[in-house]
């Protein structure tokens, strides 16, 4: 299962984090500050796989975002890769082109789309019409 | 939510900041100003409460700590429209866990939304509990979720988001789902032509039969259908396909719960079954689009897995391992990881051997990678595949790897290098040349049982001996030398220097004289070694070299004042012993072979081994337990292991021959000796009476090995050691003290070929303490142990006990524990010995209750006053010698550390009877009238507690038996200023 989801910017700022198992502020703080210093260095020529604790983060990197996934040491790594890519394609759908500014100015919406896509740590919706029509469906109730 | 302007003009302002000092301001103000409109604005508008609650989340996710708005987040579920609401359930969800005391006021609201009719408030509802829901939910909510998954009335939106949420009930509470009802709707929720709906059920499935395949035997023909469904591309929307591929997630999943199933009985599902995987193993091309790619190989490799768990038939195994081939070679660099990681689990197949060895160079390349994550998969391949035929050449890449690898490697290299070449080693002279690159390169990372492995094995075989001499007098040329080489040169090069006499540089005093240099710089365990060393050099000087014997005369002179008993008393010993002459011969003869036996490193080893010609499919099955010691970890959970001298006769080991002199004790007495000191050590008392939180010793089938009591109370006194173990499990613990904080370390060792599930420790703490645990894996993987370290903070005295519940699956049987974590009052004190000077003015200044308190103890379990002594000194209370005038009584001080009382020092007065050793009257005071109290009655239990013939409380220097030198006897001085205290008490 996705222990946590971060979404983090080259200096190491969260845009998005998002946690399916318990844990205390400063141990977010902690494990946010050694996601980012973790993968910030990292070759593109490198697995989109590293070792963190005792699990490992999948993430991947998109112009001057990291998406990293928190998951078990027996997931499957390239579903939750290819998990990470989906999520950009709605984003991207959703604000038309999206970049880093869409995603701050309209964090609230990037959890409301979340919580569309992934529930409990595990993958909820893998429809992109789906989510973005549920999206507008909620866009109306506001 | 449209336009909240106030939100994104505070995010811009945010942005705007030059400097971290700016944002901080910015922050503080918009918390400040919100703070004031929470608590001054009684009627505040919905809209408003809505854009400071968002604000503080987005506070939040820049890092800051916000200690307040979450009455008005929690607050906001229950507000009747939907914009507020929505904020409410998201940004509760992000701010509080199941943890929070919090959460539980708000059950009851989530409760009527996900029974009410409103849709939209249902899946808010239901988000809410799947992401953060904790136990209480599970037990009050999972009754409704259910219906909510199965009714037809429901749309796919709200049932999805059901069968997820439920999976999460179950997770925190496996008892809200039982096969025995829910088999039968999981069965026909698998029906559903939903894909959204199926997709999230087949999650809840995976969860479900990892924990009872049996009781869900049913879904395994639908989930075969499903996987052909998908795999055919049958009656799948196009939204549903990514880049052509029919829902690659739901494919990995069908198949991952596929592999929960032993074995599938039914031959035309199984016909079928296989059909589908040989399509995806022999059908999945290399293709340009990245994405493409990666996803149809994301379901290749959940195929293989599946075929190696089935077993599958020898021409399709071969198959997986031809991919495999072909994957570990190719550029891509998560294609390469992932057939190394897969290569590593064809190992247990039996027949795959000899093909992956072929391999062997192109997995070499791989361990110099620059990626550390391909490194690391690739040493764990070569690790395994590791036999007598491949040995040599791989343990060399591993030592030449060594030098270049990071920290982070370093450790795992040099433990699977020793392991290797012991279990493998072709001649031992290889073993020796192995294990002396090992030392040279990471000593710190090998442990004492290697280096005594080959002292061992070089005692046992004539024939290696000269060549050990003369490879550990090449080390010795080298400036800087680790302290683990100059241990095993000085050992072999006093039992076997005299052997290179005739070699230039390798005299007597020519061999002292390189010894000797190292001497300044190593430690005092081995200057004992050392000063061993130079009496049997002395011995071979023949005929007789006085300049040599000055030298080292000079050298046991000095030693002889030593202020470490054991290096005084082997230099008073050897100085008398050589100048016996002749005799020296005798006491310093040769050391006898050791009797043949297995160094503990390879035993682990070998258990191990047992195991490992099992097929997947069996380890899965059967799950043996075995008692095998974890091997990811190289150094024992207690720490180092401790120095083995034999206890009182300093260095003369006695040992077969009577008439031989050891150097040290011996090798392979390690683990037995070790063994033997954890056990005295548990100083412990089947009596627990004061255990506030009851621990109950749970009505597992699984069996603890060992007392829990005996065990927490001997970690209550040290600080590293095992808290618990079972046939699967093995629980260790090592900590830290500073003043009022504390760093423990849980190890949690898999002792299984299998991984256990459903791992979960949640710390149930006192209100004295605060505690904070980090990420427990769900899963811990096959003999893998895991770290998880636990911060402590002592608030005030107190001696309530933090209570950690762990709990795990094994096989389909949840096992849990309630155990006591020893974050116990000693752990705060520091030790601390006054004089009469300082003692007696405290002693004065402190007077009567609350904050002095007295009280004749009865019952107390009859010690010897030094035996009483140790006991206060090992829970940190230090006894000071001399102050008080009668010889029955003991004085003793302590410092205590908490947030509330800062550092505070802390005085005891034990008064005995020495007709009566069951009774005696205990003083105790303290600035702080809770910690007098609090201590007191600590010391009490202590007393009440102690078993009879606990071992480890004797005390440390006994007399020694052979008194050569001077013991250094603890006469207690009665002339001191004593009186004076006889007349204060």
């Amino acid at each position: 299962m996705i222990r946590f989801i971060l979404l983090q910017n080259r200096q190491g700022k969260t845009r998005l984090a998002k946690y399916y198992v318990p844990l205390e502020e400063s141990e977010k703080h902690k494990v946010e500050y050694e996601v980012h210093r973790l993968v910030v260095n990292r070759d593109s020529k490198f697995t989109n796989f590293v070792e963190f604790r005792t699990h490992k983060v999948i993430y991947r990197r998109y112009a001057g975002l990291f998406f990293s996934l928190c998951v078990d040491i027996t997931d499957n790594e390239l579903a939750y890769l290819e998990c990470i890519h989906l999520f950009v394609e709605i984003l991207d759908h959703f604000f038309s082109n999206v970049c880093e500014l869409d995603l701050v100015f309209n964090f609230h919406k990037v959890y409301l789309i979340l919580d569309e896509f992934i529930l409990a740590g595990e993958l909820q919706e893998t429809s992109k019409r789906a989510i973005i029509e549920r999206m507008s469906e909620l866009e109306k109730l506001d | 939510m449209s336009g909240m302007r106030g939100l994104s003009v505070f995010i811009s302002d945010i942005r705007n900041c030059q400097n971290k000092e700016a944002e901080i301001l910015r922050v503080d103000k918009e918390l400040g100003n919100i703070r004031t409109c929470f608590k001054n604005d009684k009627v505040l508008t919905p809209y408003k409460k809505k854009k400071y609650v968002w604000k503080i989340l987005y506070i939040h996710m820049l890092g800051y700590d916000v200690d307040f708005g979450h009455t008005e987040a929690v607050s906001l579920i229950s507000a009747p429209k939907y914009p507020e609401k929505q904020v409410g359930y998201i940004v509760t969800s992000c701010l509080l866990n199941e943890n929070h005391e919090f959460l539980r006021l708000a059950i009851n609201a989530v409760r009527n939304d996900i029974i009410g009719r409103n849709e939209t408030f249902q899946c808010l509802a239901l988000t809410l509990v799947g992401n953060i829901g904790g136990r209480e939910f599970a037990e009050s909510l999972a009754p409704d979720v259910q219906k909510l998954l199965i009714s037809s009335s429901c749309r796919p939106l709200v049932r999805k988001k059901a069968a997820l949420c439920l999976l999460r009930l179950f997770r925190k509470n496996p008892d809200v789902v039982t096969a025995d009802g829910w088999a039968d709707h999981m069965a026909q929720l698998l029906d559903e032509r939903d894909l959204g709906v199926l997709t999230s059920s087949m999650s809840l499935l995976v969860s479900l039969v990892s924990n009872d395949h049996e009781g869900y035997s049913s879904c395994l023909p639908k989930c075969v259908k499903t996987l052909e469904r998908l795999a055919r591309n049958q009656d799948v929307p196009q939204e549903y396909t990514y880049y052509g591929i029919p829902s690659p997630w739901l494919q990995v999943k069908t198949m991952r719960a596929l592999q929960y199933f032993p074995t599938i009985e039914d031959p035309s599902t199984r016909r079928s079954l296989f059909e589908v995987l040989q399509r995806i193993l022999m059908g999945t091309d290399v293709v340009k689009n990245v994405n493409k790619n990666n996803a149809s190989h994301a379901v290749l490799f959940e195929a293989l897995s599946l075929v190696m768990h089935l077993n599958a038939e020898k021409e399709m195994m071969s198959q997986c391992v031809a991919l495999l081939g072909k994957f570990i070679s190719v550029r891509e660099p998560n294609i390469r990881y992932l057939g190394l990681e897969n290569m590593t689990r064809m190992l247990m197949i039996t027949d795959a051997q000899d093909i992956i060895k072929k391999h062997q160079p192109q997995i070499i390349t791989s361990l110099k990678d620059p990626d550390i994550s391909i490194r690391r998969r690739a040493l764990d391949l070569l690790y395994g595949m590791c036999d007598a035929s491949n040995a040599k050449d791989i343990v060399e890449e591993l030592l030449q790897y060594l030098s270049t690898a990071e920290f982070a490697m370093r450790e795992e290299l040099s433990l699977k290098a020793a392991i290797l070449a012991e279990k493998f080693a072709p001649d031992l002279s290889w073993y020796v040349d192995v294990i002396l690159q090992l030392i040279d390169k990471a000593g710190d990372f090998v442990s004492d049982d290697i280096w005594f492995r080959v002292v061992q094995f070089v005692t046992n075989n004539e024939d290696l001996q000269p060549y050990a001499a003369s490879k550990v007098r090449e080390y010795m040329e080298n400036i800087v030398i680790h302290e683990t080489m100059v241990k095993v040169s000085a050992y072999i090069l006093g039992e076997y220097g005299h052997l290179l006499a005739r070699l230039p540089g390798c005299s007597p005093r020519e061999l002292f004289g390189i010894l000797h240099e190292k001497l300044p710089t190593v430690s005092t365990p081995t200057i004992s070694l050392l000063l061993s060393t130079y009496a049997k050099l002395l011995m071979h000087a023949q005929p007789p070299d006085i300049e040599l014997q000055k030298q080292i005369w000079t050298v046991f002179k000095k030693y002889e004042s030593s202020i470490d008993v054991e290096i005084q008393q082997r230099a008073v010993e050897y100085f008398e012993l050589s100048k016996k002459g002749a005799a020296l011969m005798d006491v310093l003869a040769e050391m006898p072979k050791f009797p043949e036996r297995q160094s503990s490193l390879i035993k682990k080893v070998e258990e191990v081994e047992d195991t490992a010609d099992q097929s997947a499919i069996k380890l899965r099955v059967q799950q043996l337990p075995s008692n095998a010691l974890v091997l990811a970890d190289p150094k024992p959970v207690n720490g180092t292991p401790p120095p083995l001298k034999v206890p009182s006769m300093s260095g003369i080991k006695v040992n077969g021959t009577p008439q031989s002199l050891a150097i040290e004790a011996l090798p392979g007495e390690i683990s037995s000796q070790q063994r033997g000191l954890t056990e005295e050590e548990g100083v412990p008392g089947e009596v627990d009476g004061t255990a506030i939180v009851p621990v109950d010793e749970q009505a597992n089938t699984v069996e603890p090995i060992g007392n829990i009591a005996e065990r927490f109370h001997a970690l209550c006194l040290k600080d590293s050691g095992v808290l618990y173990e079972d046939p699967y499990i093995q629980i260790g613990v090592k900590a830290e003290w500073q003043g009022h904080h504390g760093r423990l370390t849980l190890f949690l060792g898999n002792k299984n070929t299998s991984p256990l599930t459903s791992v979960q420790a949640i710390i149930l703490p006192p209100a004295h303490l605060k505690l904070e645990l980090s990420l427990v894996p769900d899963t811990i993987p096959p003999r893998a142990q895991v770290q998880c370290p636990l911060e402590v903070m002592n608030i005030r005295p107190s001696r309530d006990v933090a209570v950690l519940d762990f709990s795990y699956k094994f096989n389909t049987s949840m096992v849990s524990a309630k155990l006591r974590l020893p974050a116990v009052l000693n752990k705060f004190l520091q030790p601390l010995q006054l004089t009469s000077e300082e003692f007696f003015p405290q002693w004065r200044s402190l007077s009567g209750p609350p904050l002095k308190l007295q009280e004749v103890v009865r019952g107390v379990r009859p010690l010897a006053l030094p035996e009483m002594e140790n006991l206060f000194n090992s829970f940190r209370v230090t006894i000071c010698p001399g102050l008080d005038p009668n010889p029955n009584n003991l004085v003793a001080s302590t410092t205590f550390y908490s947030e509330n009382t800062r550092a505070m020092l802390c005085l005891a007065r034990i008064e005995t009877d020495p007709a009566d050793r069951t009774q005696l009257r205990l003083t105790v005071s303290s600035g702080d009238p809770t910690l007098t109290f609090e201590l007191k009655e600590f010391i009490k239990e202590q007393l009440i507690a102690i078993p009879l013939g606990s071992r480890a409380l004797v005390p440390a220097a006994p007399v020694p038996a052979t008194p050569l030198a001077q013991p250094p006897s603890p006469v207690v001085d009665a002339n001191d200023p004593g009186a004076l205290l006889a007349g204060l008490l």
